[in-house]
């Protein structure tokens, strides 16, 4: 092998090596001993590739930050967020929006969620609206036999007219 | 000490006989959420931090499946009340080692957990023995709305729950199975597993351990990507990839049986010696022999009546519980000492395994 690898996270020699593949991408890490150590990679239960990929990616340099880097709802910045991976408020994902969906894509499946609504957002949208996607996902589920599934739809469905009936 | 009544109580993990499955310890799954409003706990104020933990304490504590349970606040704990929670999974080490302004709510069967102002404001869990994904789902679905209800979470409708890392954001879940698997830890393919799971998204960590040859051979396995897919897909996806580990698991454990049952039966058998006779014992060493004793009595070298007898001990050789068992903060050495008493004592219990009769009836317990 040539020259000894750096550490990603500083500039000692890196001797943890890890390869991960993330939605047909491959991603290397390299650490020295220390940061290793510091990330948890020896703690199996703190460890997470992801997180190590946050800092790759934010470092990239980019066009003069955002909202000249700080949140303007908790005073975080992206300088912060670089170093621990971690956002300052909720309101961090809009103001930071550019810098962090560029990273999203690499680590998660999509970019939209598409999992659970709570409940008073559900109300706020229209929810009309939502119960004829529900009924259409409830329709497909049971074409497909898929019970579990659409006895959730069908919990929803029947939660959300409830919602309609007795709060507004 | 305040935690006595969680160790006497009996709990999911230790006494959840009535779903044991052989290859899948237990099924867990976790939702980050945070409320509205306020910084993530690592940087909010300390003020803003005891707020959001008495307002948490007040709300999560009146939820159904919360409501006889226990909550801490974190600063309050000795360093052994922490350590034992850690080893029983109820708390995080991120936790442990946190600012102040933590705490954890621990439902009464211990099977619900909620921890407060770890990363998030919000860490809920819930477990079950055996493999249960489903049901799992279901009833941390229900807590989850029950706590929405009193305390209304930050939500965007383009990424979903915000969280303070985002590695978990969209539906902020963390599904995962607890696996025992020696046969593909000692067949020397485990290795090869991880990399093939790990090419799907999901994660494999050795529990007690790192790497591939983690002591007791039990892994836990996870879904890495929370956003882009619902808690149904996500579930859906890890379970093919765990009911395939339970597949390859179960292959490399009849061949084993098949091409090296002279030596197996040696490895079960001399563990059962150390264990009921050793004086000596360190918690890894502890861990790989009892893996090996639970291995036997998946081929039913050992009677099925001694499962939860192996999956309690497994917990209770871990140092914080011996340490609790002597009452004081034992060092290394004594505590292994008194390690290899408490399992003496406990194999006492367990009759010597029984090789001629491979296909004995089992007592099945439901
Ligand atoms: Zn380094
Ligand atoms: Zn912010």
């Amino acid at each position: 092998m040539g020259k000894a690898l750096k550490c990603d996270l500083c500039d000692n020699q890196a001797t943890v090596h890890l390869t991960q593949i993330l939605n047909n991408k491959i991603h290397k890490v390299d650490l020295c001993e220390s940061c290793a150590q510091a990330k948890g990679v020896t703690d199996p239960n703190g460890f997470s590739l992801a997180e190590l990929l946050i800092k790759s990616v934010v470092d990239e340099p980019r066009a003069p930050t955002e909202n000249g880097g700080t949140c303007h709802s908790c005073g975080y910045t992206q300088k912060e967020f670089r170093k621990t991976g971690r956002l300052g408020c909720p309101s961090c994902y809009e103001q930071f929006g550019e810098t962090i969906q560029a990273i999203l894509g690499n680590m998660h499946k999509g970019t939209r969620h598409c999992g659970k609504v709570p409940a008073n957002v559900e109300a706020t949208l229209s929810r009309r609206e939502e119960v004829t996607r529900l009924e259409e996902e409830l329709r497909k589920a049971v074409a497909a036999e898929r019970y579990e599934e659409a006895a959730d739809f069908r919990d929803r469905i029947e939660a959300l007219k409830n919602a309609g009936q007795t709060t507004k | 000490m305040q935690i006595k009544p969680l160790l006497e109580a009996k709990a999911e993990l230790t006494h959840g006989n009535v779903s044991k499955c052989p290859i899948v310890l237990s099924t867990r799954i976790r939702l980050a959420r945070n409320l509205a409003g306020y910084s993530f706990p690592g940087w909010a104020s300390m003020d803003q931090r005891k707020e959001i933990l008495a307002g948490c304490f007040e709300s999560v504590g009146d939820v159904t499946s919360l409501k006889r349970g226990l909550s801490f606040d974190i600063g309050e704990l000795t360093d052994l009340e922490k350590k034992i929670l850690f080893e029983r999974h109820l708390i995080s080490r991120e936790l442990i080692s946190g600012k102040e302004g933590a705490g954890v709510i621990i439902g009464k069967d211990q099977s619900c957990v909620v921890m407060v102002n770890e990363e998030d404001h919000l860490r809920i869990q819930v477990l079950r023995s055996g493999f249960h994904f489903n049901r799992v789902w279901r009833a941390i679905d229900r807590i989850d709305s029950a706590i929405e209800e009193k305390l209304p979470y930050a939500y965007s409708p383009q990424l979903g729950y915000l969280t303070a890392c985002p590695t978990n954001l969209g539906t902020g879940m963390r599904a995962s199975a607890m696996m025992h698997l020696p046969g593909l830890v000692i067949s020397n393919q485990m290795e090869k597993v991880i990399r093939a799971v790990n090419q799907l998204g999901i994660a494999v960590r050795g529990l007690f351990g790192e790497g591939s040859d983690a002591s007791g051979s039990i892994f836990q396995i996870s879904n890495q990507m929370t956003l882009g897919e619902s808690e149904r897909q996500i579930i859906k996806r890890l379970s093919g990839v765990l009911e395939s580990v339970i597949e390859q698991e179960n292959n490399a454990r009849e061949r084993l049986f098949e091409k090296q049952a002279v030596k197996l039966r040696d490895k079960i058998a001399r563990a059962y010696g150390i264990l009921r006779t050793s004086h000596l014992i360190s918690s890894s060493e502890a861990m790989n022999l009892l893996s090996l004793i639970r291995f036997g009595l998946d081929r039913t070298i050992f009677d099925e009546e001694h499962r939860d007898l192996l999956d309690r001990l497994m917990i209770e050789c871990q140092p914080g519980h011996i340490q609790y068992s002597a009452k004081h903060l034992a060092e290394s050495e004594e505590r292994d000492v008194l390690r290899a008493a408490y399992l003496r004592r406990e194999f006492e219990k367990i009759p010597e395994p029984d090789f001629d009769n491979p296909r004995r009836k089992r007592t099945s317990k439901d």
